[in-house]
């Protein structure tokens, strides 16, 4: 026998055929992984401007890409030059060939912006109620210690704008609800005493507005006079100034500094700038949010499935046929899951519960437009298949001297089931939900249809009782991605934001399934040597 | 759950089964009327009464014209080769054969006064009067305490206190509290086989049933740990009346009052152990017994 033969015969190729392809999917896992984490991990990091000049004027920027001579396209390098209130676009090709020697220059600055993108440039003067107040590198210095007041006044604008303002709209809304029904009772009093309330309500709310018209005049005071490379000005006030990087000038660990706090805005902050800037919380907290609500429908649906199809149901050609079409509907597209959602769910269901409950403030449909709620109901009904089959599976690996141990001690069946088959599933139950959550924290097009929104006002879970709003509209990571990257007018700038985000969806995933394997695990040590 | 035995078993013509009617019947069956020569087994009124018990798998018959009696505080071991029908005899007395499709019973089973086969029998009271212990441990994925204690809860019992209480009488009763006492909260399934065996005596004593069915308790321990049980069979009969199904000769000599020999599904010959194992009535009873089959 020859030795390839011998090596055939032993097994030995397979065992290395196999480990080669097992070694291909680690790779192709792995550069996924790596070439999204090098994306987007780089883009918080405040990177030189570099100044050059063109023969149509200098040009100030970031270097952002760079495309070699191909053909008759000479060598061009791409700059990031903000700026997009003046020169129209953030991004500019700048062929090499006139470009002159590239220069850092100590005073250059990127301004993060609350609109508009980035400013690069320089500052010209500081002034104060429109007296000037400073000029040059004074006005930096003493602009970037204005900076940190002017954020602080920000948010406390943003901080009425959300909690008292908001919270007094919902009181006045409920109120003319309940004043809409006293109306149609015809109670004189009752009326009177409500009118009353609104008043006081009212008066409430002017004197917030009052103050707050205040304090934005204050936020207003401070403005920048700033000058682009070309020598164009423009008044900017610092209010409205998130940062200023005078990268050139900073040492690497203040741009760390810079770095940390731009990845903190992004994961805890809400989104600027039709979401191409600031964070990106309230996705991840839908994401989350969204997959805990599934997760919660879909277990006692599946579980309930599998125990009645595997332990009750008379085993036959018409359970083997519900098996087959449960199996398959794993299968179903999922947008097919999206429309259904959509025309039973949310103007099924949420309309008949609208009618029913929320006929006060009908035509604003309450439950009857997409929500958490439905969202999380069109995915538990894509992942229940998922869990069904695990559940199946784990119920028929529970040892059969166990039922009949339990029978014998006289327990009924249902007692049975629910003492020592069900406890003793739970581990292969949770391998379900750990396969369900991979599938449905990713899932984006049946959400569309049912509930996910580019900008969700306010968030499915806060203060306001009842503190769970499982009928508000939601924002997801992968509807953001989505949303961001193709939906955006700037997306060349919105590119990194994709990246990141896709890497915080892939986290959440993951975090989520640590979760429900920690449990799976620490319920397994509790069965001890549990057969699934 | 037999263990099928690769052994053909010899039939030789004169060893073949006569029907019941014929003139064997009387001398090999214990009928209540037979003088017995144990006084107190002589005294002691009926447990189980086994009247003409016949059991089909479908069409295949399992169990034949099957009559039985097991008197109160006494242990009756069956034996017999593989697949001679002792344990779906014993699954009979507590109705375990329901739970499995296509088996038809005729006869009676009398437990006490109780016609377990009537159609107005409780099976889970039932259930609660025949205790069980199976051939393999079988403790659930839960705690030793919860595992005793788990009778007593599907009774709807959760008072501590009672619970408690039963707990440590059974593991007594068991002879494993000594051992257990200070991991009550400690999962089953750490314990070692004996002691599993022991904890699922303990399970089934926890409900203080009136009758104890052992399927080959001892088949998977080793001689020590079967020692122990078998101590505890001969302790337990004070209270309970057990009855044991085994393949070894010497357990059902050591342990049991009665002894009832099988041969493909009919009783071939039932009597004290001691008469059976000096002087067996039968010739098959015989051949068994000393090895010549089975």
């Amino acid at each position: 026998m020859s030795r390839l033969a011998e090596r055939f015969r032993q097994g030995g190729v397979f065992v290395w055929f196999s480990g080669t392809l097992l070694a291909f999917c680690l790779a192709m896992i792995l550069s996924l992984v790596g070439f999204i984490v090098a994306k987007g991990m780089g883009f918080f990091w405040p990177s030189q401007l570099v100044q050059v000049q063109t023969p149509e004027g200098p040009v100030l920027g970031e270097i952002t890409g760079h495309e070699p001579a191909r053909g008759e396209e000479t060598e061009k390098v791409q700059f990031r030059v903000g700026n997009r209130d003046v020169y129209g676009q953030d991004f500019r090709w700048v062929p090499s060939a006139g470009m002159g020697v590239p220069e850092y220059p100590a005073d250059a600055l990127l301004i993060e912006r609350l609109e508009y993108g980035p400013f690069i440039g320089r500052i010209a003067s500081l002034s104060h109620d429109g007296h000037l107040v400073s000029t040059g590198p004074v006005a930096l210095a003493e602009a970037m210690t204005r900076l940190q007041e002017a954020n602080r006044l920000r948010r406390r604008i943003q901080s009425i704008e959300k909690g008292q303002v908001g919270d007094l709209n919902r009181r006045i809304e409920k109120l003319r609800l309940s004043r809409k029904k006293v109306e149609a009772a015809g109670d004189q009093g009752a009326l009177q005493a409500l009118d009353a309330k609104a008043a006081a309500l009212q008066t409430t709310y002017d004197q917030l507005q009052t103050s707050l018209e205040q304090t934005r005049t204050e936020a207003k005071a401070w403005t920048l006079s700033l000058q682009t490379v070309d020598g164009q000005f423009k008044e900017w006030p610092l209010g409205s100034v998130v940062r200023m990087i005078p990268a050139n000038a900073m040492s690497p660990l203040e741009k760390l500094g810079v770095y940390l706090s731009r990845l903190w805005e992004f994961v805890a902050d809400d989104p600027r700038e039709s979401n191409t800037e600031g964070g990106i919380f309230p996705a991840i907290f839908g994401t989350v949010m969204m997959v805990l609500v599934m997760s919660v429908l879909v277990v006692p649906l599946g579980v309930i499935t599998a125990l009645y199809l595997r332990e009750y149901a008379k085993q036959g050609w018409l359970v083997r046929a519900v098996r087959v079409a449960v199996n398959n509907l794993a299968g179903v597209p999922s947008i097919v899951f999206g429309v259904f959602g959509l025309g039973f769910f949310v103007y099924g269901l949420g309309g008949t519960i609208d009618q029913l409950f929320f006929a006060d403030s009908l035509p604003t449909p309450t439950y009857g437009t997409g929500g958490i709620l439905w969202a999380s109901l069109t995915l538990s009904l894509l992942t229940v298949p998922v869990v069904v089959v695990a559940t199946e599976e784990a119920l028929g690996s529970v040892p059969r001297n166990q039922r009949e141990a339990s029978l014998a001690m006289g327990a009924t069946k249902w007692q049975t089931l629910w003492k020592v088959v069900l406890p003793s599933a739970t581990p292969g139950i949770l391998t379900g939900l750990i396969l369900a959550i991979a599938r449905g924290a990713g899932e984006v097009a049946p959400l569309m249809l049912t509930g996910v929104v580019k900008l969700a006002p306010a968030m499915p879970l806060d203060g306001t009782f009842p503190f769970f709003h499982l009928d508000r509209k939601f924002m997801h990571l992968g509807f953001h991605i989505y949303d961001v990257g193709f939906q955006s007018p700037n997306s060349e700038a919105a590119k990194p934001m994709v990246f990141m985000a896709s890497l915080l969806l892939l986290l959440v995933v993951v975090i989520l399934n640590l979760f429900a394997l920690n449990l799976r695990r620490k319920l397994r040590e509790r069965l001890g040597g549990s057969t699934f | 759950m037999e263990i099928d035995d690769p052994r053909p078993v010899p039939e030789p013509a004169h060893l073949q089964v006569p029907p019941p009617e014929a003139g064997l019947r009387p001398t090999s069956f214990i009928q209540p009327d037979l003088p017995l020569t144990d006084p107190s087994v002589l005294s002691a009124p009926t447990m189980l009464r086994i009247e003409r018990l016949n059991l089909f798998y479908g069409e295949k018959q399992a169990l034949s014209d099957v009559n039985l009696t097991v008197s109160r505080n006494s242990v009756m071991s069956f034996i017999g080769p593989s697949g001679c029908g002792k344990s779906t005899l014993l699954r009979c007395l507590n109705r375990m054969n329901d739970l499995i499709d296509d088996v038809r019973i005729e006869g009676r089973v009398l437990l006490g006064n109780t016609d377990i086969y009537a159609p107005e029998t409780d099976v889970i009271a039932l259930r609660k009067r025949a205790g069980m212990v199976f051939q393999k441990s079988n403790p659930f994925p839960k705690s030793i305490f919860e595992n005793v204690a788990y009778g007593l809860r599907i009774q709807g019992q959760s008072d501590r206190t009672v619970l408690e209480e039963a707990v440590e009488r059974s593991l007594m009763g068991a002879g494993l509290w000594e051992e257990v006492k200070d991991r009550l909260k400690d999962s089953a399934q750490g314990l070692s086989g004996g002691q599993q065996q022991r904890l699922c005596i303990a399970r089934a004593l926890a409900v203080r049933p009136e009758v104890i069915l052992m399927d080959e308790p001892c088949s998977a321990l080793d001689p020590i740990a079967t020692a122990r049980v078998e101590e505890l069979i001969l302790e337990l009969k004070r209270e309970f009346t057990i009855v044991i199904v085994t393949h070894n000769m010497q357990q059902a000599a050591r342990v049991s009052d009665h002894t009832a020999f099988f041969w493909m599904g009919k009783l071939i010959e039932t009597g004290l152990t001691e008469n059976m194992f000096t002087n067996p009535g039968h010739r098959m009873t015989e051949d068994y017994i000393t090895g010549r089959f089975g």
